[in-house]
């Protein structure tokens, strides 16, 4: 998958009650999540994404609360890929189960600023910042976990095992 | 090569030989556990994934304890949701009226969970039956939909970082110092992916309550488990909630390390961290005269009849600020109990506190404490992200309970030593 789009930055230690505060947590309901995202960061944050635009984290974004509207609502919002320095874990692996892409870039996250034009190959972890000309390799998803995005994510993984 | 207690764990539940951290291994479950904000997600995933049954019904525990009682109409509805699945799929664990309580304070108390077991939580905080020697980590809805229906999960093994708690605690310092000091020396992500273990005389002396304190906080590290040696206290301890089964369990003496932390606590001071973030910690003494307006005691930190009996012992007698909501929330049904067959209810209503009912409420922003733009509260929770209570614009201060009651007592962030 190719995804182009606007890089919307946010800052280290992006917890889950900023990508999704807890009253939004009495539904499941992707849209309503997505038009939610990133409320406990600032009020409206959401407005700036359009369909295919890729968040970009600093170091341990998605730590804090293990709840799956997390990665849901950043979907939600039009958001198919995050790259970030590093990934808290449960985050992480919530990410792979929705089919959210999230790849961890380290200390070359620093050469994408916000509204850069990003391209992401998401087969071969290559990001393209199309404003400045850079290209950054993203560290390889752990062959487990690849098995699991090639199974189509963990709910049609678990359809395998349970048939 | 000698192992770690996160290896020994993982190894008796499963069938591929431990040879490394980093290693991927698929494990029996013990225990799979959701609550009323997950389990919805999970159940959906659950049934998305074809499945009829759970793998046992003796090993999965609904509990209801976020939203609960109920808030709204929504939170209604998601509760409703878990308890037409708990009926259908004839759950045993399922808690939601007279007999909730917070989940990781239910759990050990009602002998569900125990040393040696793997337990599965769609709950970040789920680590904290590390202090019974469990392997018990946090994890999405997905995966514990999954881990309901197969009774298995996968886990990466992670390598360890040793804390080594020595010395002798002041009055007034205890677990959530500790725990709240070694956030401070790691950061928020300084245990990313890794396992937390204990060891030391501090652990030694140290109640189980006061082990799941510091084993519910290996989250706020970026911990998977916080883990406790498992000694003859954790083993009676469970005998008497009625768990079966469980064996003392030490690490390997020439176990492999990536690190090893030493905190001597003997001069360490009760510790406050600041907003927004666990590991902004410091000692009681510069934070003091931060104005408050609510101070919030419970939670799956410090929810639990210790806790309760330290926050009693500095309230007697005393009375909250007028201006300052203490809220207080013994964690489950039978600490309420005790609250009042101790005589702890009669000295925090004297003392003009609001007593409420065993919930998560507040600590995430929930309902039951919520504060405005503004507005500071000092909690013996374990979170305090920007908004975590309530407004973006609002603080809050993490500390121990005797930290929080007297705060409560002054209006303003106060060393209990000094009132």
């Amino acid at each position: 998958m190719k995804v182009n789009g606007t890089a919307h930055k946010v800052g280290d230690h992006i917890d889950t009650d900023a990508i999704i505060p807890a009253r939004f947590l009495v539904t499941t309901d992707a849209k309503i999540l997505g038009d939610n995202c990133m409320e406990g960061l600032e009020a409206g944050w959401v407005k700036r994404v359009k369909e295919n635009d890729v968040m970009v984290g600093g170091q341990n974004f998605g730590c804090g609360s293990s709840r799956e509207h997390a990665p849901i609502s950043i979907l939600g919002a039009g958001i198919p890929v995050v790259l970030a320095h590093s990934f808290a874990r449960i985050f992480y692996r919530n990410g792979f189960n929705m089919g959210l892409v999230l790849l961890e870039i380290g200390d070359d996250i620093d050469k994408i600023k916000d509204t850069d034009q990003i391209e992401v190959d998401t087969a071969n972890g290559e990001v393209k910042n199309i404003t400045s000309g850079v290209t950054i390799q993203a560290a390889a998803v752990p062959p487990f976990m690849q098995e699991i995005l090639d199974a189509g994510g963990l709910v049609e993984y678990g359809k395998k095992k349970l048939a | 090569m000698g192992q770690t207690l996160a290896e020994k764990i993982l190894q008796k539940h499963t069938d591929q030989e431990i040879t490394e951290a980093g290693q991927i291994v698929q494990c029996k479950v013990s225990m799979v556990l959701a609550n009323d904000i997950t389990a919805p997600l999970a159940i959906k995933s659950f049934k998305a994934m074809g499945a009829k049954k759970v793998f046992d019904k003796d090993k999965v525990s609904l509990v209801c304890d976020h939203f609960t009682p109920n808030k709204d109409i929504d939170s209604a509805e998601q509760v409703k949701v878990v308890r037409e699945f708990a009926e259908e799929m004839d759950v045993t664990h399922y808690y939601e009226c007279g007999d909730v309580g917070v989940e990781h304070a239910l759990l050990p108390e009602k002998g569900i969970v125990g040393p040696g077991d793997i337990v599965v939580g769609a709950d970040s905080h789920t680590c904290t039956y590390g202090g019974l020697g469990a392997f018990a980590t946090g994890m999405g809805s997905t995966d514990v939909g999954a881990a309901m229906a197969l009774g298995e999960t996968w886990f990466k093994v992670p390598p360890t970082i040793k804390v080594n708690l020595t010395g002798t605690p002041k009055e007034h310092v205890s677990a959530k110092d500790f725990v709240l000091n070694q956030i401070g020396q790691l950061g928020v992500s300084g245990a990313l992916y890794k396992a937390l273990e204990y060891s030391g005389e501090v652990v030694d002396n140290m109640s189980i309550e006061g082990r799941m304190t510091i084993a519910n906080m290996a989250i706020e590290a970026g911990g998977k488990v916080g883990l406790f040696p498992v000694d003859q206290k954790t083993l009676d301890y469970a005998a008497t909630a009625g768990f079966s089964g469980g064996e003392a369990m030490i690490p390997d003496a020439d176990a492999v390390y990536e690190r090893v932390l030493n905190i001597d606590v003997t001069d360490m001071e009760p510790q406050v961290a600041c907003p927004h973030l666990p590991d902004n910690v410091k000692s009681v003494d510069e934070t003091s005269g931060v104005k408050i307006h609510q101070a919030v005691i419970g939670s799956c930190t410090n929810g639990r009849i210790e806790d309760m009996r330290v926050a009693a012992a500095i309230l007697k007698g005393r009375k909250v600020d007028p201006k300052v909501r203490c809220i207080i929330l013994p964690a489950t049904p039978m600490i309420w109990k005790a609250c009042m067959s101790e005589g702890l209810m009669e000295i925090f209503m004297d003392a003009g506190c609001i007593v409420g009912p065993p919930t998560c409420g507040p600590c995430l922003g929930g309902h039951m404490g919520i504060l405005a733009g503004d507005e500071v509260s000092i909690a013996t929770t374990n979170r305090n992200f920007k908004g975590r209570m309530g407004s973006l614009e609002s603080e809050v201060y993490l500390s121990n309970p005797a930290v929080a009651a007297a705060s409560a007592i002054t209006g303003v962030i106060t060393n209990p030593a000094k009132l």
